[in-house]
Formats: C-alpha cells, structure tokens, sequence
C-alpha cells in the first residue's frame, strides 16, 4: 500500500505557514528559545473561542485547518496526533492554582483543556468529524507512532485522507525547567550560528505541523511518504539505516538528500558526525532545527519541510550543511534522535 | 494479515486486588474498593470517598522491584504488565518480535505536583529527579526496561478511554504483522491534580457511586493498571495452554459534541459499539454481556444508556458497570475492564452492578444486582469514553 502527503501546513518559528515563500524569508532570533510565530487565527477559529484556547490548541488546529483546505478535503477519515507534552499551558495553570489557592475554588476550564488528546478533539470537535480519532505521547517518537497509527490505518482500508499531526507548546514554566535540566545552551545564540560552536545544550522550539496523508495516487500529492521506522536505544544507527534503506529496496546510494536532525548540543550531534565520516560521507545533508528550534515532535516541522523541498524540487539554501548543487531530490531520509535514545528514519519520495 | 489476535495473558491491580487472583475474588464477593483518601495529600481526604490500591509506594516498589521514588503510576503499570507477560508465558519469547503499547493520562502528575509546589516559591528549587519522568511516555519506557521490551513501544493518551485504545491499537499491530506479541494497557495514579479536576466539574460522588441508576450523583476516582499480551495466530500454536479469548472487535469513534461532556443522545458511544460489532461480524443479539462505561455521572450514563438503547433494544444483554467496584481509575479503566471482560468469559460470570436500587426513567433497561455463575458467554462488549468526545468500545469472544 502506498502512502501519499497529500498537503502539509506548519506554524512555527519562521514564515512557514500560508507563506508564498519556501523558507526564504528567514527569522533570526537571539537566545535558547524560538517562538512560534502566530498566525492570524480569526481565519479559522470563532474569535470568542481564541481566547479560552491555550497556544498549542490554537497552532495545532490553524494547521490542520490550513492542511484540510490546501488538500480540498472538508472531512478527514481519521484525526492522529502527537504530542510529548500536551496541553502545558493549561496543565501549570491548574497545578499553579491547585497550590496558590490551596484546592479551593478553582474554576475547571484549565483542567478540561489540559488532557493530552485535547488538540486532536478540538479538531474534531469544530469539523463535527466522529472518525477515528487518538492521540500519541511517547516522548521524541509521539508523532512517528501518530504517522504510523495512520500508515496501517490506510493499508487495512479502514479510513482514507488522515489527518496527522505533531504539536508542542513551550511556555515559561517548561522552558525554566528543562533549562534547569540542561536540555539549552549557557549563553544566548543566534539560531543562525548554531552549529558554528561546539557546545553543550540546543535551543528550544515549539510548533504545530499537519500532514494528509492518502492511499490515493494524484498529481496533487506533494510525496509519498515511502517509510518511517522508529528505533528504540539501537545498538549500531549506521544498521539501522542500512537495514531500513534495504527493506523499502534501496542503499545510501539511491539517497538524494538526508535531513539530519542536529540541534548544535556536542553529545546530540556526535551520532551525525560519525555517520558523515562513514555512510553519510559525500552526501548531500540539510538541517532544520536553526530553523524550528529542539522539541519532541519537531520531525513534524521536518516532515512538512521535505514535502516541499520534494515537490518544489529545491532545497533552500538556509537548510545545507556545505555547499552543493541543488538537485532536485527524488527520495529523501530524515533522520532524527531524540536524546540518544529515540531514532526515527522516514523515508519521503518525489510521486 | 493474522486474522485473529488472541489473548494470553492478563494481569492487574486496582483498588480491589493486587493480582488477578484477588480482583476475581473481589468481583465474585461484591467486595468494592472505595475508602477514605489516604494516599494523596490533599484537603478533600474525609471528604470524597476514592477507590485507592491499598499498599504505599515502598510496598508497591518491593512488588515491582523498582525503586519507591518513582511515579506511583509507573509502579502500578510494572505490576501489572508483569503478572500478564508471567501469565502468557509466551515460549521462546526472546525470538518473537514483542512491544509494549500503554497508556495514562497524567505521566507522572503524582511526582511532578511535589516538585510543583517547591518550584513555584522558587523556580530554582523542587528536586529534579521528581519532574524528569513528567511526560506520559516515561512511564511506559521504564517499564519496557523492566520488562527488556525495546523492539517498539508507544504510549497513547485519550483521556478516559486512553487503554482501551492502547489495546486495539496492539492488536492491529499484530493483524499489521509488525508485532508478534504484544502488551497492551494503562495505568494511572490517584494525583491532586485529576481529583481537584474532576472535583471542579462537580461530579464526584460524596457516596460510594452508583452507576446507571436513577438517583446516581457522580463517580469516585481511583486507581490501578490493567495489561493484556495479545499474540498472533502463529504464537498461539505454541501456547502450552489454550488463550483466554479473542479481540474480535473494536472502534474509535468520536463524540464530536463537547470537550468534557457527553451528547444526550450518545452519538459517540453509539458510533464505538455500532463500528466494534461491525468489525467483530456480529449482531447486537450476540453480546452476551455488556462491561459499561458508567462512571455513575448523570451525564454519562445517560449518553450511554441512550445509546444502548437505540442500538440494542429491544433485546437488552446483562450489563453492569465494574467502576461501581474499582471506582473510575482514567487511563486504566479501559484495561482493568478488558481484563476483567476477558474473566467474564474464561469463569462464565457476569458481576453485578454494586449499589444499584432505581432504574434510569429513561431505559428500558436496568443493569445486573447480583452476580451471574455458570454463564455460557460468548461475546462480551467493553465500553470506554473519555474527555474530548473519544469513544471507544472493544469485543472479546470465546474461542
């Protein structure tokens, strides 16, 4: 069964949502932490409700309105998304009260709006959509199990046009803490000059990327999304994707362009840097988290990313890793880890 | 495709047992699990009644054979996950491609308000060690650890019906033929946090719950971890015994009415059974039992009841809700109840529907008040809905 990107929608840090541009117009930002940048959400949310709505609910449902649209999709099968930390905004906002107000008189709506499946219900709660509809928290591979929850929901024909998204909010409090557990760096960078020092720490990111994905061939289809196989602790990476690459019947070779998921941390990126002296050696490598920022779900932003660059046939500049001449990609690998632990490979071809 | 998932293993701990061994036991005297709150450091202790697991954290720790310090929802989770995994007792299960699907609601919400209330007065204080594993897929990857499960894992979240889905979503790995073996369930904790959310929509019960009744006035929270091992044709060749049951059906359907509430008429949970039947190939006359949803909230069991009825009637199937015994333990309600589905029909019972006096005025129906021996059951219907409008139902059947 094949499985087709029929359209992808993305906000995020840069001028990536309902953009004319292609990752041109380029936003610089100074410091550990990149914010979203909000789109104009009276286009697809009843004003009254964008103020009751936490970031991450409004960014998750502008994408995957935006992504329904491009598609010319008004009802989606299945409603999947991912996320590693949900709903935060309103999650502290109840704990905060809970222990200011001693557990007296707390008003419910941030305890409603906090459970982890409260984006994907949003959705469809404003579609009036009753398909198939779940939601992913595993740490760095929610929204690989959300994209292959909606691979094997396609090959058993139980739905068609699924909705599949990652999203994640940082707000104040997160970013205190996991600064605290060391995830960004010491001092203030240029997203830009990110990999120019080798340092400990990343800077953070947040976002919301959809996907449609379809079994249907079109000339509209940006992709097919060819694999994805997550791997948990691996013994040898470089087998890992040897083995993947073999089971879809292509080698490194057969590879245009790999999209690699450094984010600028000295440990995070050794595994790249060992695989750019052996398989990845003399291999076209692109880069995105300068542009997204470090986040459980942000192979979402990646996703999204290489469906255009394979549907455009150009890789922007601001992505490569080195000079080289701009091909246009026929089949691309995104590899990403998160924390040494979780490694996920997708595959994404040229339809 | 393997063409059916059968079931091998099960295990739980809820308020009612520790083990499978001792919820049935629970199940078949009328024994429900609700009590003062002793667990949680909270200001409703006395006040709300809870149906906890009746060991401390050191207990459970010593059980699990993990350290104390960890969520309560992890230890929980390793207990349970373990007894099924014994239970199935899979041959040569080092050369079968296993993985491990479960789910919760809050992660390690127990650990992370501790570290919360320190945080707040100063945001360079609360011990880092207690808000590490917050994100819900940390319990579930300590687990696999302990259980030396790494070839896939995931964790899913839907609020009520979260395990539910953890289950259907293991047995299609399976029917995928990604997976040979797999352990499906959830596990939550009672926390500050889901007791003081609850308590502030107003439907927690003072009393113990009385659910599908007329005069019901909410649900008690509690809490606990249920596991299936769900195998593939092939494994259950190799069985030394014979598997408990298949899961024959199941569906996700969603609401699509409210964030928190039900729509009157039960679109969603009419849209689960309706698809799960479906996909079992069976008819509303085949279900031999229906384990309902009930959390014993108006709201709830009205949607419910309304869509047992349009879908079943006239011919009602016994039914009674297990939370009237193990209270609503969230994100481990789904798989307590499939284990206990699973139960239903290896021991031929139906349990009875604790506490129940005054029919709905608006059922036609009632559910079972005393417990059912020597049942030929065939099919059982287990219901789950949850925040968000998710509705899921699942079929077990006998072999």
């Amino acid at each position: 069964m094949k499985v087709y990107i029929r359209s992808s929608a993305c906000v995020s840090p840069q001028n990536t949502f309902n953009s004319d541009s292609f990752l041109t117009d380029i936003v610089e930002s100074t410091g550990t932490r990149l914010k979203a940048i909000e789109p104009d959400y009276k286009e697809f949310i009843d004003p009254k409700q964008i103020r009751r709505m936490s970031h991450v609910i409004k960014m998750g449902i502008a994408a995957a309105k935006s992504c329904l649209t491009q598609a010319n999709v008004e009802m989606p099968g299945a409603i999947i998304t991912g996320t590693a930390f949900g709903c935060m905004a309103d999650t502290i906002t109840f704990l905060t009260r809970i222990v200011e107000q001693e557990e007296e008189m707390l008003p419910p709506t941030a305890f409603i709006q906090s459970t982890h499946n409260t984006v994907a219900a949003q959705i469809a709660l404003m579609l009036e959509c009753h398909n198939y509809n779940s939601t992913f928290v595993h740490k760095g591979i929610s929204f690989e199990s959300a994209l292959f929850d909606a691979m094997m929901l396609l090959n058993e024909h139980e739905a068609d046009n699924i909705l599949v998204g990652g999203v994640e909010e940082m707000v104040d409090t997160s970013f205190t803490v996991l600064t605290r557990l060391g995830l960004y760096k010491r001092w203030p960078v240029s997203n830009l000059s990110l990999y120019d020092t080798s340092t400990n720490g990343t800077v953070g990111g947040e976002g919301a990327a959809f996907v449609l994905l379809t079994g249907e061939e079109s000339v509209e289809n940006l992709a097919q999304l060819t694999g994805l196989k997550t791997l948990y602790k691996p013994k040898s990476i470089e087998e890992g994707i040897i083995d993947f690459l073999k089971s879809h019947e292509l080698g490194i070779d057969d590879i245009d362009l790999i999209i690699t998921g450094k984010n600028g941390d000295t440990r995070n990126d050794e595994v790249y840097t060992e695989l750019g002296t052996s398989i990845f050696k003399n291999k076209a490598l692109a880069n995105y988290k300068h542009l997204c920022g470090e986040y459980p779900t942000s192979s979402s932003f990646a996703l999204w990313m290489t469906s255009n660059i394979i549907k455009d046939g150009v890789i922007p500049e601001i992505l490569k890793e080195g000079d080289f001449d701009s091909i246009s990609p026929k089949n691309v690998l995104i590899y990403n880890h998160y924390q040494g632990k979780y490694h996920s490979l997708m595959l994404v071809s040229a339809v | 495709m393997s063409l059916s998932v059968y079931i091998a293993g099960v295990g739980v701990i809820s308020a009612i047992g520790n083990n499978v061994a001792e919820n049935l036991a629970s199940l078949k005297s009328e024994h429900a699990g609700m009590g003062d709150i002793t667990m949680v450091d909270t200001i409703y202790s006395k006040q709300l009644p809870v149906a906890e697991v009746k060991l401390n954290n050191d207990e459970l720790a010593a059980m699990a054979d993990m350290h104390a310090n960890i969520s309560r929802t992890t230890l929980l989770s390793a207990i349970a996950a373990k007894e099924a995994l014994d239970d199935a007792d899979i041959p040569d299960l080092n050369n079968l491609r296993t993985g491990f699907v479960s789910a919760n609601s809050v992660g390690g919400m127990d650990k992370s308000e501790d570290f919360f209330v320190k945080f707040l007065a100063d945001n360079s204080k609360g011990k880092l060690r207690d808000i590490f594993d917050h994100e819900c897929g940390s319990m579930t990857e300590l687990v696999a650890d302990k259980l030396g499960i790494s070839d896939f894992m995931t964790t899913i979240s839907t609020a009520c019906s979260s395990s539910a889905n953890a289950i259907f979503y293991g047995a299609r790995l399976v029917k995928n033929d990604v997976l040979d073996v797999v352990i499906a369930g959830g596990t939550d904790s009672l926390t500050k946090f889901t007791l003081n959310g609850f308590n502030t929509l107003m439907i927690l019960d003072k009393e113990f719950c009385k659910p599908f009744d007329e005069n019901r006035e909410g649900l008690n929270l509690g809490e606990g971890s249920g596991y299936l091992v769900l195998i593939s044709e092939k494994v259950a060749k190799t069985l030394a015994k014979q598997p408990y049951c298949t899961l024959s059906g199941y569906n996700n359907s969603n609401d699509a009415y409210h964030q928190t509430a039900s729509s009157p008429d039960g679109t969603g949970s009419y849209l689960a059974m309706q698809g799960a039947l479906k996909k079992s190939r069976l008819q509303t006359t085949d279900i031999d039992y229906i384990n309902l949803h009930g959390t014993g909230t108006p709201n709830n069991d009205s949607a419910e009841g309304t869509a047992i009825k349009r879908l079943f009637g006239p011919n009602f199937p016994p039914m009674s809700s297990t939370k009237s015994y193990t209270g609503h333990t969230l994100g481990a309600s789904g798989a307590i109840e499939a284990v206990y589905s699973v139960l239903a029909i290896k021991n031929k019972l139906i349990y009875p529907n604790l506490r129940f006096e005054t029919r709905m005025d608006e059922l036609p129906f009632e559910p079972v008040k005393e417990l059912l021996t020597e049942q030929d059951i065939k099919h059982v219907m287990s219901n789950s809905f949850g925040f968000g409008g998710n509705c899921t139902s699942l079929i077990f059947s006998a072999v």
